[in-house]
């Protein structure tokens, strides 16, 4: 054990923190896919509506790795049987595009869900002020939305940072992937795969104290 | 523009289905300025989506409505502008609950740039002196009883300066000892000028300040006209059997 942490102690840490960008980077394009899908939902624009619908469903239908292997290998491959023979995609790139995709279809239900759970009323009464429905939705109806979902929102963020570990089947070099490489040098596997759990629990309950004092800010805040 | 400039509201042969059910089948009716007219009939006979026609809350399915000599029917209209001249209080207040009583009052002013900052500020703290409840100004509306959360909602209302004030079933929501405080501040409005429609059960309200009483009925208008016309002589055996039940 120490003799792995003394050798690949810096590995360990630099593939967290390939980890941690590739779960932020993609909890920053779920958060903005899923306000927009999300919206797109409840409005009451049919088209909207439909695209949005088969967003979430076709992304929530597709295993997470079978949705970066197709972005990672199928899409390059597309674009260069289209003649663009340079077309190329990093592994970070893809992962992320990937996470991105998985965790804005969930998010879009969130904030479905959220904002339906807020009292029509409300709406109205900004629309019978004069407010256009953007208006509306931005001082009024978000606000009281976002508190609500919150908790679902760190639980989300949650499950990204640990999905996060199946992108190391398209070879990014996240904390799972080095813990591959690791249990192949020293076949050391109870070792090897104590220590990237451990990793990964130490930044999750971190992950999840921060939140919890973020949601008791903003609930007290008000 | 309408022909005659005291005509706050003019609404012709409205009709409002939602879905397969007929709502309102065949409505007209004009309010002329200063008026108070009360909408009384049993549940589900249509005043609420009457007056939620007029803003177009609800869209009327045909017909047509002017308010303020804006026909709120035609898709050109700027409704949102239009709704700035129409308060409306709901039977269950809608305050914003994210924010306090003022922000309450000021948020749309401000955002639609009818009023400073600063002027929807004092504005709103004259209005909260006039209905009883300045000290709540920072108040927020889980803090407040349901009267005052409705006298906040008629503050919040008259903020936009409306000249038109529609109210849906105002103390349906009330404990019986806070109606009396809501009905004086409607009863102020009223003696002040405002132009008013009310959906309310509170048959003294309508003996002492309507100018008018409609009497509704499965999507008709029964019977119209002043109170002693309709609560005390009416005609028609539907608001006979309506009142005798009532009051
Ligand atoms: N949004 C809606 N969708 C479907 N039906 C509705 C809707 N709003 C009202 N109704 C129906 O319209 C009828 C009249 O309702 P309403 O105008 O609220 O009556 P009132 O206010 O006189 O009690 C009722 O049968 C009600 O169920
Ligand atoms: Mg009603």
């Amino acid at each position: 054990m120490v003799m792995i942490i003394q050798t690949y102690g810096t590995m360990l840490l630099k593939a967290m923190g390939h980890t941690l960008l590739l779960c932020l980077l993609s909890l920053v394009f779920a958060t903005i896919i899923g306000m927009i899908f999300g919206l797109m939902n409840v409005g009451h624009n049919r088209l909207l509506n439909f695209i949005g619908t088969v967003y979430v469903d076709a992304v929530r239908g597709v295993p997470l790795i079978v949705l970066a292997y197709f972005i990672y290998f199928g899409i390059p491959a597309g674009i260069q049987s289209l003649g663009f023979t340079g077309f190329k995609m990093d592994a970070l790139q893809a992962g992320t595009i990937a996470l991105s995709m998985n965790c804005g279809a969930y998010m879009a239900e969130i904030v479905r869900a959220g904002i339906q759970s807020v009292d029509r009323g409300q709406m109205e009464a900004g629309r019978s002020l004069g407010l256009s429905y953007g208006a509306g939705m931005a001082l009024i109806v978000v606000p009281q939305a976002v508190r609500t979902m919150i908790p679902s929102i760190i639980n989300q963020f949650i499950i990204t940072l640990k999905d996060t570990s199946i992108l190391s089947v398209i070879g990014f070099p996240e904390l799972t992937n080095v813990g591959k490489t690791i249990m192949g040098n020293t076949f050391k596997n109870l070792q090897a795969w104590a220590i990237v759990g451990i990793m990964y629990l130490i930044v999750i309950t971190l992950l999840s104290k921060v939140s919890k004092r973020i949601e008791r800010r903003i609930n007290r805040g008000r | 523009m309408a022909d005659n400039k005291d005509v706050k509201i003019s609404v012709k042969n409205l009709k409002k289905s939602f879905g397969t059910l007929e709502v309102l089948k065949d409505i007209s009716l004009e309010v002329t300025e200063g008026e108070v007219v009360v909408l009384i009939g049993p549940s589900g006979s249509g005043k609420s989506t009457l007056l939620r026609c007029l803003n177009q809350l609800e869209k009327a399915t045909s017909g047509q409505i002017m308010i303020d000599g804006f026909d709120v029917t035609d898709k050109h209209t700027d409704i949102n502008k239009v709704r700035e001249n129409i308060g409306m209080v709901f039977q269950h207040f809608n305050l914003f609950n994210h924010l306090n009583v003022l922000k309450n009052m000021t948020l749309a002013p401000v955002h639609l740039k009818r009023l400073s900052k600063e002027d929807a500020r004092d504005k709103a703290m004259q209005l909260l002196e006039r209905v009883g409840l300045s000290d709540k100004a920072q108040a927020y509306p889980s803090q407040l009883s349901g009267g005052q959360k409705q006298r906040v909602a008629i503050a919040r209302a008259l903020e936009m300066n409306p000249d038109i004030m529609l109210f849906d079933e105002p103390t349906s929501a009330l404990d019986p000892e806070m109606v009396g405080e809501v009905l004086a501040v409607m009863k102020e409005l009223a003696r002040d000028g405002m132009t008013m429609m009310v959906v309310t059960h509170e048959i003294g309200f309508a003996r002492e300040v309507a100018s008018r009483v409609i009497f509704m009925e499965g999507g008709y208008i029964i019977e119209e006209g002043t109170p002693e016309e309709v609560l005390d002589h009416p005609k028609e055996p539907r608001t006979i059997d309506f009142l005798s039940k009532v009051l």
